[in-house]
């Protein structure tokens, strides 16, 4: 067990994510930045469905319960274990009673937490990826145990690897959208010529940009939306959702976000300066 | 079946975008879901695609590899034209218990306001229609119905509720449908359904599908209270009728 000391700011469990159920409304969740997630399990030779805690902004404080290996890596936040520094992307071995205590954000937004064979939070509609009213939690609290199992030995391929880090990148790559064409040209070059800063409404369902185009009067039925899917509501908004966010949506979609974009945009925080690029 | 003029778009590197005629109809839906069965028992052979219908489009997401846009767009045209036939597909019409006592019908007193018609006439209204089930999303089992009558048409409300019951029946322009969870919410409330709409501890959390019927028909709060402890100890069933085809 993972003992829980204290939670952070949003503390979740997520793996993958839950598919096979958009067409009942569920939307995919899942780790936010896949680059990182997949990094720090790719470390510790793990398979990328093995489920890791995804850390938001401000970290726990948590404690082993066994012996095991551990890694992380995402945002830039100060940790220790037991006192003594830590580096991100680096296999580290655990003990029973050792201590994992994040300090100050210093840079990027989310960090992950990986530990050897993943954790083992409940399985809901096949996914561990915590999500409120699916799972029985939407982030953890204060005393709560999460599963693992111990891990006595084990020697890593490799035990640390250098990061080229995308955390001060705020170029995000872009497909055109279904419903781009609707676009005119002063829209367009709004889109693709000015920056955009990361309103405060940001989190796992989606980020919106304070920034606004010129508004629009296109109505169209409700179609599927995706993870990276740039909405443009009516007064000229754009909400970019995330991996939490809602399957279906009545808004034009202008753009679409590639994954590697998804991962970036996710280590963005308020007031961050992002842009868009076609590719 | 393959009437329509369909277009076909990418929609980033894992999805497809199919998009039938820009109109609310039956028979669009139902060439929709003709064609999903088609792409399931002869097109997609082992591959795991997710298809999510609603309305005019059907979205086609494969997470495994990016979609080669021009010869997959090829392919589906192919596979559209070639689905001539319609096959069976069994139509099932879901009768929902709905409470529309006062404690949950919070807005009905505004509705029949809006609409001048008495409770009476909105509750019938409301009841003695079969509605399609033309999408699900917004939150896991929501329904996007269709079908209502113009009476019935009340504009969302001006300021939304942070918070909406879980079961709450609401109406928002040419919508009625239910709040499977709590949740923020503009609609307004008329009533609550007993029946819950989406169970993520049973493997099909969700009975409806997208191109189902739905009819509400009234309870009372006795009722109201005894489905639901029913559905606590996992004996109510929820009433399925099949339709002719």
């Amino acid at each position: 067990m993972l003992k829980v000391l204290k939670s952070g700011l949003f503390t979740t469990v997520q793996d993958t994510g839950r598919y096979g159920y958009l067409n009942k409304g569920v939307p995919v969740a899942g780790y936010m930045d896949s680059v990182s997630a997949q990094k720090v399990n790719m470390l510790l030779e793990n398979d990328d469905h093995a489920a890791v805690i995804e850390i938001t902004m401000t970290g726990p404080t948590l404690e082993f319960g066994e012996s095991s290996y551990i890694c992380m890596g995402g945002a830039v936040i100060s940790a220790t274990l037991n006192n003594e520094p830590v580096q991100a992307f680096q296999v580290l071995k655990v003990e029973k009673g050792d201590i994992l205590s994040y300090g100050k954000l210093k840079n990027g937004f989310r960090s992950y937490l990986a530990i050897k064979g993943g954790f083992m939070a409940p399985v809901v509609l096949g996914s561990r990826s915590f999500f409120s009213s699916i799972t029985a939690k939407d982030h953890v609290t204060d005393r709560d145990e999460i599963p693992y199992k111990s891990q006595k030995e084990f020697t890593p391929k490799i035990t640390e690897i250098k990061v080229d880090s995308f955390l001060d990148e705020k170029v995000l790559e872009v497909s055109k959208g279904p419903e781009y064409e609707m676009l005119g040209d002063k829209q367009l070059e709004a889109l693709f010529y000015k920056e955009f800063h990361i309103s405060n409404e940001n989190n796992r369902m989606a980020y919106q940009l304070e920034e606004q185009l010129i508004g629009h009067e296109v109505s169209m039925l409700t179609s599927a939306t995706l993870p990276g899917t740039v909405q443009f509501t009516p007064s000229g908004k754009l909400i970019i959702l995330m991996k939490d966010g809602q399957t279906t949506g009545g808004y034009p979609r202008i753009l679409q976000l590639s994954d590697k974009a998804i991962s970036m945009l996710a280590q963005k925080k308020y007031h961050d300066v992002v842009s868009f690029k076609l590719v | 079946m393959s009437t329509y003029d369909i277009s076909i778009r990418p929609f980033g590197v894992h999805s497809i975008l199919v998009e039938w005629p820009n109109r609310v109809e039956e028979a669009i839906l139902e060439d929709i879901l003709q064609f999903i069965q088609h792409l399931e028992n002869h097109c997609f052979e082992d591959e795991l695609w997710e298809m999510v219908p609603a309305y005019n489009s059907l979205t086609l997401i494969y997470r495994e590899k990016p979609i080669d846009f021009d010869s997959f767009k090829g392919k589906l045209l192919e596979w559209y034209a070639a689905d001539k036939k319609q096959v069976y597909r069994e139509k099932i019409l879901w009768r929902l218990p709905v409470c529309y006592d006062p404690e949950f019908g919070i807005d009905l007193e505004e509705v029949s306001e809006r609409s001048g018609l008495s409770m009476e006439e909105i509750i019938k209204l409301h009841t003695e229609h079969r509605y399609t089930v033309y999408g699900i999303g917004f939150l896991p089992g929501f329904m996007y119905l269709g079908g209502i009558p113009k009476a019935l048409e009340i504009p969302r409300k001006s300021k939304p509720r942070p918070k909406v019951l879980k079961g709450a029946v609401g109406l928002a322009g040419k919508q009625t449908g239910i709040y499977p969870q709590d949740s923020p919410g503009g609609w307004n409330i008329i009533g609550n359904c007993s029946v819950p709409m989406f169970e993520p501890k049973k493997s099909a959390p969700c009975f409806v599908s997208v191109g189902d019927k739905v009819q509400f028909y009234p309870i009372e709060k006795a009722e109201y209270d005894l489905h639901k402890i029913e559905g606590e100890v996992g004996i109510y069933k929820v009433e399925k009728i099949i339709l002719d085809a």
